[in-house]
């Protein structure tokens, strides 16, 4: 056996002192990599009245956690997670860091990273050690799954979505070893974090909807966005995007479905005036039945879904809510 | 004067992006000819400084690292309504990931002088990946608000911005100079006028490889870059698709039968 080497690491996220289910899944695919390289996987958790926090890390499968339980560290405050994360990197050397693609994961991910010259990948949908003992981390791109690594540096960094990983069974006995850690006393105060303002959201929660409809660049203008904004309403659906319609202004950024927006799960998915694209479809294939409607016999997504219908999806999307409506009325008559 | 510098990327059409394919066997990509324009969301980059332009007197630098053809988007900024342009060009520079780019975008920020905010789309629609903008604020030292979606304050040393979050915001308080990356809502972006494309042929790009950067050759590129491209593989469909045929309304039919029999609907 060579030198056994640094330990995973996952940085764990809390809101309103509640530690988000991505933490719990990347232990629990943490866990994987860990017993690949024969090391241990330790977590982060920055907040406070935190302190019954870390037997949950522990029964998900977490062998340390590295308590920060400070005021300061409340909410998420960009400098002193940076400057904490980075002194307590250099230290403990960790071979792997997980973080989840969530709105500060992505922000604070890049700014330890940076700090550290390690590599970075974003947004992976599987994570797995080579025969080198390197970590391969999978994303999708141009119609491929590319495998990147960082082959001479550490840490190797990846973000991660929720809903990649499965979450963890807790095993309530797991027990381990809680390391205090101190806010540093010596760091610049330049940015601050004032407070943070939670919304009631639109329309249903895409992460928990049983169905979902979606909506790509395809609907070609406000107008046809609209129409499968009704058929989603028919079904009571929740309403997903593809980026080209988050870019095009149609779709707000959270409702973007995908290996750079949200992960799902639902039993019904229908995509519509969507081609397909691998970053997309990452987000939907775990949905039981899936349906595509799109006017290109050759789109690609017809070879991922269940259900095909060829035609303009301005045309048919009228036509089918009509017929769901008859279905509808058939079934109160009844 | 207020200086402010815009860093700019280059991307494939992102409407004809599905075009673009990897070679399995040489790991590049196929371009098939896709035209190159300015990532949608540095749109709104640009925006965000053309807007403090109109407001007090402020300088605009726009910064673009990538091939010589990306001089063009660099052009449009100008035509914009930028006040110079740079290209950060070299074929050391290619095959970088961004913690590389971030570094040569750094370089290009530092040598161009001193500046009060630094403005960067979210992400880019190629990449997505949201990291170029906070790794240059960490190379030039300063901090970073990312996802903006509303400047609140801007008088003075330190601002005040509304971050998007998960169902919210973050409202955050930063001693500039900093960079911030912008989303879709905080502005609209002014479409190209006719005078401001003929303005623009008067102005000229300033492009820069390595010597004039005066950087390591191994610290940019696919050199400097931590992370790289191991392994492609394409991916299976996993499922028999049933193309459902007719008229409109036979299709319809059929397929609210389908979704009905499957227990679905």
């Amino acid at each position: 056996m060579g030198k056994s080497c640094g330990p995973v690491w996952v940085i764990a996220e809390q809101i309103d002192c509640r530690i988000l289910a991505v933490s719990f899944q990347l232990i629990n695919h943490g866990r994987k990599l860990a017993t690949a390289l024969d090391t241990s996987v330790d977590a982060i958790l920055l907040g406070h009245k935190m302190e019954e926090h870390p037997r949950q890390l522990f029964a998900a499968g977490g062998d340390r956690v590295y308590l920060g339980n400070d005021p300061e560290l409340a909410v998420y405050q960009p400098e002193i997670y940076t400057e904490i994360i980075e002194k307590l990197a250099k230290e403990k050397k960790p071979e792997i860091i997980l973080i989840g693609s969530t709105s500060m994961g992505r922000e604070l991910a890049p700014l330890i990273a940076a700090r550290l010259e390690a590599g970075l990948t974003a947004h992976c949908i599987d994570l797995v050690i080579d025969g080198n003992k390197v970590l391969e981390s999978r994303i999708p791109a141009y119609g491929g799954l590319l495998s990147i690594i960082c082959p001479d540096r550490r840490p190797q960094m990846a973000t991660i979505a929720a809903g990649v990983f499965p979450n963890p069974e807790p095993d309530e006995n797991r027990t381990g070893e809680i390391i205090p850690i101190e806010v540093p006393k010596e760091i610049p105060r330049r940015i601050q974090t004032l407070k943070v303002v939670r919304e009631e959201l639109e329309g249903m929660d895409l992460e928990s909807a049983p169905i979902i409809v979606a909506g790509g660049a395809g609907a070609g203008d406000p107008a046809g966005w609209r129409e499968i904004a009704d058929l989603a309403k028919v079904l009571n659906a929740a309403l997903g995007a593809t980026r080209p319609a988050v870019d095009e202004g149609w779709a707000a950024l959270e409702t973007m479905i995908g290996q750079s927006g949200k992960m799902v799960s639902p039993e019904l998915y229908i995509g519509v005036g969507l081609s397909g694209e691998l970053q997309h479809m990452v987000g939907i294939s775990g949905a039981k039945i899936m349906v595509a409607i799109n006017n290109d016999a050759k789109s690609p997504v017809f070879e991922q879904v269940d259900y095909g219908i060829v035609d303009d999806c301005r045309e048919f999307v009228p036509v089918f809510i009509e017929k769901i409506k008859e279905y509808q009325e058939k079934l109160k008559t009844c | 004067m207020f200086k402010i510098v815009v860093c700019v990327k280059a991307v494939p059409d992102p409407k004809e992006a599905c075009n673009i394919k990897i070679d399995p066997a040489t790991k590049t990509l196929m371009r098939c000819d896709v035209p190159m324009v300015l990532n949608p969301l540095d749109k709104y980059a640009l925006e965000a400084a053309l807007q403090f332009k109109a407001e007090f007197d402020a300088h605009i630098s726009v910064l673009s690292m990538g091939p010589p053809e990306a001089g063009n988007i660099v052009k449009e900024c100008l035509a914009l309504g930028a006040d110079r342009g740079f290209l950060l060009s070299d074929r050391a520079f290619a095959g970088a990931d961004a913690f590389a780019t971030a570094y040569t975008l750094a370089k290009g920020i530092e040598k161009n002088g001193p500046y009060d905010v630094v403005f960067c789309g979210m992400a880019s629609s190629d990449g997505s990946t949201e990291w170029v903008g906070p790794e240059i604020a960490t190379f030039l030292k300063i901090p970073v608000v990312t996802r903006i979606k509303e400047i609140v304050e801007y008088n003075g040393q330190w601002w005040t911005v509304k971050a998007e979050l998960e169902n919210g915001y973050r409202l955050v308080r930063v001693q500039i100079p900093a960079v911030f990356t912008v989303t879709r809502e905080l502005n609209t972006p002014r479409r190209l006028s006719f005078s401001g494309i003929i303005k623009a042929r008067k102005k000229e790009i300033t492009r820069w490889g390595i010597q004039e950067l005066g950087v390591p050759e191994e610290s940019v590129g696919l050199k400097g870059s931590p992370s790289m491209v191991s392994t492609i593989a394409s991916m299976d469909s996993r499922r028999k698709v049933e193309i459902l045929e007719g008229k409109r309304e036979e299709k319809a039919e059929q397929l609210v039968q389908r979704l009905v029999n499957a227990g679905a609907i």
